[in-house]
């Protein structure tokens, strides 16, 4: 049996050949893809189903007086209308770090979008149109929507003191803190001859999946329900479910078809045991589909405002650097606390510093919950540090890539000092001079032309468990059950990819099952970029389980004994010489025929007493490079070199390797240029929906675009591989920051860098220089 | 505004030609054709996105040109001639979603089939197209996934395959 409770660490390079890790193998599902069939949860269709809409208020923060549902009811096709008065009292609350968020809205209204009725009827427009009809009477109040507001002294309070009875903040609009420290933290720098201090910002910005989601929930005849929800983690999903309606585990059932774009948005459950509600009360299957506009006040990035204080030495080390990092985290607290504290514990960069300080506070406002965003905090932070290096580099007459030389860790040295420090897992240096090798950093800038380089940093999973069953079947086809949401990344693609080459069976005869409770085993989560590492450990290791059984059937079957026999991927290796591992199955269940079920685990315990709960797994470690040309007379920038260069252990599949990297690159290029969701004085979004949310589109590309990895097989998943799918935005904003201010001659501190804040900066720059 | 808030509630019959079959619907006069394909005709591969005309998901041919059945009523492709993902690939996967496939084009997938037949006009009317040329065709249909680079090569290399078929 394999080790149920491996430790992680790097595999190093695989002694065996591989025939299929490592190909450019076409993604799973992607026929399904390209012709229209695959099915997402709003093309599934459900018998008889009941359709689910909500009535919502135009202001961000409200006490709702009272509700009238008659003319909901008064409409044609209504089944049920639904307030919090008609839940199991007190209304429910659930949430992964704070039992925060109602089940429905409840006497308040805490941000714009939040459900207040909900409505079944028979058909969609019957639902909706019912919908429009409930009439909310509302007391609007003060809400605070930004951090200075949320901050005042007098500011509203977004959860009620009694949400959170034993928090010492819970007069405050901070729901968390955090502080790093080390070396001399009281010391003031003053001996630092360089020092630069600014404040910089980082929008709200929305995940916009281009399937924006949606749920349907159905009754089963054992007082049970099954959930469809397109959801990264549907195991997160079971268990609110089964706690929030104390109903087992085993009776809540999740099928997960694939999400269609994820991006960290999808991973936690908000609505869903709202239509699971309406489902148990009306009996009837209750399907609710989200439109784009639902789905961007239901996710989104937090913002974040950035203090930095950065000391230099005459050469250009880091000699201090202190930060005050205050996300803007919205009304509940979904995952946004994890995201402060993960996203300000890099906050410092993958630098050589020996004194560091970093205050962070996750701050509530009225405004849509944040939540996992690829990057997950590291981008919001690493903006500022980013920066400030830049900035020194300008005031010492360094360039963006010799600051970076002169402070980037080598490998296995600390760049997090203290109690519990980490060291790098890379050789990150050559992921840098690789970048600055492609967008040929040693040539001249054109003129008209910036250049910036810069290294972002994200740790892993510092936990996690994940655990899948493979099966070798009698005619030598084969089957994984692994529970990671496939929802772009291609996990089942590098699964089918790992168990070609383990049990030397032809890519066209695996099937993978992920995506329903009932079947599947346990996986924790489809996030951090861990299932490469986590579940791909658990499936190879259940492929090891299954050579192991067949050696023992085939010694038995054979006559043969077990020591004369061996395994390695593909193979049973016998005393007259190595067979298909098929064939050795084949003769080993003989003629009763039967099967093989393997079974992995991949378990990382966490470290008691560690900040995050335990050290990454393994680190995104990521340099990107920007070339753009600015017009001086308008601010507009056209980005003329794109290059991304990440660390990635070991590339299993290099076609998905690029995608991802490219799709995480232009993302980011979203926050750093034009993304931004913006709030009116009562809390509503004003640019809500593809019209006045511009996302980047083909044209924002910059004109030339490479990717690139470094591959030196040191990670700990299969093969020496890494998490890789948010390396390449984690510092997009900074690059492009840096080009910038490299073509302009002066910072834009302020994200997205639109062509009017550029503009301004140029303007403002001209009339504070002497004529 | 939603349907059932019009009213009344007048049904128009719709007679087309779609994907080479003739077909007959009796649909609300308000109804969109993305939504009268996917609901009434129970054609989904045509997927639904921001239902505005803005990210290009719902893209399908009516009478030769590249629409946005969102932005289309059902009533107004009576008549007409209408191709929509299923009918491209009715044969299989076409020479341009197998280059898809071959450059990593397709990651979460939702925006590919509106990829495909903006991508399929692009080809069928300007088969020499230069790189900018895709690029600003192609700029009506979003990606979050942001797979642009390997969209335009997967045309480009469609586009060098039918030139040399031809």
């Amino acid at each position: 049996m394999p080790d149920e409770n491996q430790k992680l660490s790097s595999s190093g390079p695989n002694a065996g050949t591989h025939r299929v890790v490592g190909q450019p193998v076409h993604r799973y599902g992607g026929v399904d893809r390209v012709t229209g069939a695959q099915r997402y949860l709003s093309d599934i269709t459900f018998a008889n189903a009941a359709h689910v809409a909500f009535a919502t208020i135009p202001v961000g923060c409200a006490a709702i007086d009272a509700i009238d549902t008659s003319p909901a009811w008064a409409m044609p096709g209504v089944i049920a209308v639904v307030h919090a008065d008609d839940l199991p009292q007190p209304v429910a609350r659930f949430g992964v770090s704070h039992k925060d968020r109602p089940v429905i809205a409840t006497k308040m209204v805490n941000y714009h979008g939040e459900p207040v009725v909900a409505v079944v009827a028979e058909t969609e427009d019957e639902a909706h149109a019912a919908a429009n009809a409930a009439v909310i009477h509302y007391t609007e109040l003060p809400g605070v929507y930004g951090l200075d507001a949320a901050l005042a002294g007098d500011a509203h309070l977004v959860q009620d003191p009694s949400v959170r009875p034993r928090d010492d903040l819970n007069s405050t609009n901070v729901l968390e803190q955090v502080e790093y420290a080390w070396g001399d933290v009281d010391s003031d720098g003053i001996s630092s001859p360089t020092i630069i201090e600014d404040t910089y910002t980082f929008p709200m910005v929305t995940h916009f999946p281009i399937e924006p989601g949606g749920i349907v929930a159905a009754p089963t005849d054992d007082g049970g329900i099954e959930i469809y929800s397109p959801v990264q983690h549907p195991y997160l999903l079971q268990r609110t479910i089964a706690d929030v309606w104390s109903i087992p585990l085993s009776r809540v059932r999740v099928i997960a078809p694939d999400p269609g774009g994820g991006f960290g948005g999808k991973q936690t459950p908000r609505y869903e045991p709202l239509i699971a509600f309406l489902a148990l009360k009306t009996g009837r299957t209750c399907r609710l589909v989200l439109s784009l506009e639902e789905a961007f006040q239901l996710m989104r990035r937090s913002g974040c405002r950035i203090h930095a204080r950065t000391g230099f030495s005459e050469s250009g080390e880091l000699a201090f650097h202190e930060m005050q990092v205050d996300f803007v985290v919205g009304a509940y607290a979904d995952v946004a606390p994890r995201v402060m504290t993960k996203g300000s514990y890099v906050g410092a960069g993958p630098y050589r510093i020996p004194r560091v300080s970093i205050n962070a506070r996750a701050v509530l406002t009225n405004t849509v919950p944040s939540c996992a965003f690829r990057g997950f905090g590291a981008p919001q932070v690493g903006w500022a540090t980013e920066s400030q290096l830049d900035a020194g580099a300008r005031a010492l007459g360094l360039d963006s890539l010799e600051i970076r030389r002169r402070n980037l860790v080598e490998h296995d040295e600390a760049f997090i000092r203290g109690d519990y420090e980490a060291r790098s897992d890379g050789r990150w240096h050559e992921s840098l001079e690789k970048a600055a090798e492609l967008i040929g950093w040693h040539e001249p800038t054109p003129s008209g032309r910036g250049r910036g380089i810069a290294v972002g940093i994200k740790p892993g999973a510092t936990t996690g468990l994940s655990q899948s069953l493979v099966r070798l079947l009698y005619d030598g086809s084969a089957m994984a059950y692994a529970g990671t949401s496939d929802m772009g990344q291609g996990a089942r693609t590098l699964w089918k990819q790992i168990l070609a080459d383990e049990l030397g069976v032809d890519l066209d005869l695996i099937t993978i099952i992920s995506g329903d409770t009932n079947s599947v085993p346990f996986d924790l989560q489809t996030s951090a970029s861990r299932s490469t590492v986590f579940m791909g450990n658990a499936v190879l290791a259940a492929c090891e389980d299954i050579r192991d059984r067949v050696l023992k059937l085939y010694a038995e079957a054979t006559g043969t004994a077990q020591s004369e026999l061996a395994h390695s991927p593909g193979q049973l290796v016998t005393p007259s010489g190595a067979i298909a591992l098929v064939e050795a199955a084949q003769t080993a269940l003989g003629g009763l025929r039967g099967e093989f079920v393997g079974q992995g685990t991949c378990r990382l315990w966490g470290e008691k007493g560690h900040p995050l709960g335990g050290d990454a797994a393994f680190y995104e470690f990521n340099a990107t490079a920007i070339e753009v040309e600015v017009d001086h007379a308008t601010g507009e920038i056209l980005l003329t070199k794109h290059v991304t260069v990440g660390d990635v252990g070991t590339e299993i599949n290099p076609l998905q390797v690029v995608s991802q990297d490219e799709g995480a690159a232009i993302m980011g290029l979203g926050h750093s240029l034009m993304e931004q969701m913006l709030f009116d004085d009562n809390g509503q979004i004003v640019n809500l929906g593809a019209i006045d949310y511009r996302i980047p589109t083909f044209n924002d590309v910059a004109l030339d675009m490479q990717t690139a990895s470094i591959e030196n097989n040191d990670g700990p998943g299969p093969y020496g591989c890494k998490g890789i799918s948010e390396g390449a935005l984690l510092c997009t904003a900074g690059a492009v920051g840096a080009a910038v201010a490299d073509a302009v001659g002066t910072p834009v501190r302020e994200l997205p860098i639109t062509a009017e804040r550029v503009w301004r900066t140029i303007r403002d720059a001209n009339r504070d220089s002497p004529v | 505004m939603t349907e059932s808030s019009l009213h009344p509630t007048s049904e128009v019959a719709v007679a087309l030609e779609l994907n080479g079959n003739l077909v007959h619907a009796t649909v609300p006069a308000h109804r969109t054709l993305l939504d009268m394909l996917r609901d009434d005709l129970g054609l989904l591969g045509t997927k639904r996105c921001c239902a505005e005309g803005e990210c290009g998901a719902c893209s399908v041919l009516l009478d030769g040109e590249l629409v946005n059945s969102c932005l289309v009523l059902g009533a107004e492709a009576n008549g007409g001639v209408l191709l929509t993902i299923e009918g491209l690939s009715m044969d299989g996967v076409t020479d341009l979603q197998a280059e898809f496939l071959a450059a990593g084009a397709v990651q979460c997938g939702v925006c590919i089939p509106g990829q495909v037949m903006a991508a399929e006009q692009l080809l069928r009317t300007n088969p020499d197209a230069s790189r900018d040329e895709i690029r600003d065709a192609m700029s009506g249909n979003l990606c979050r996934c942001a797979s642009y680079q390997r969209i335009v090569q997967a045309i480009q290399a469609a586009a060098v395959g039918r030139r040399s078929d031809a």
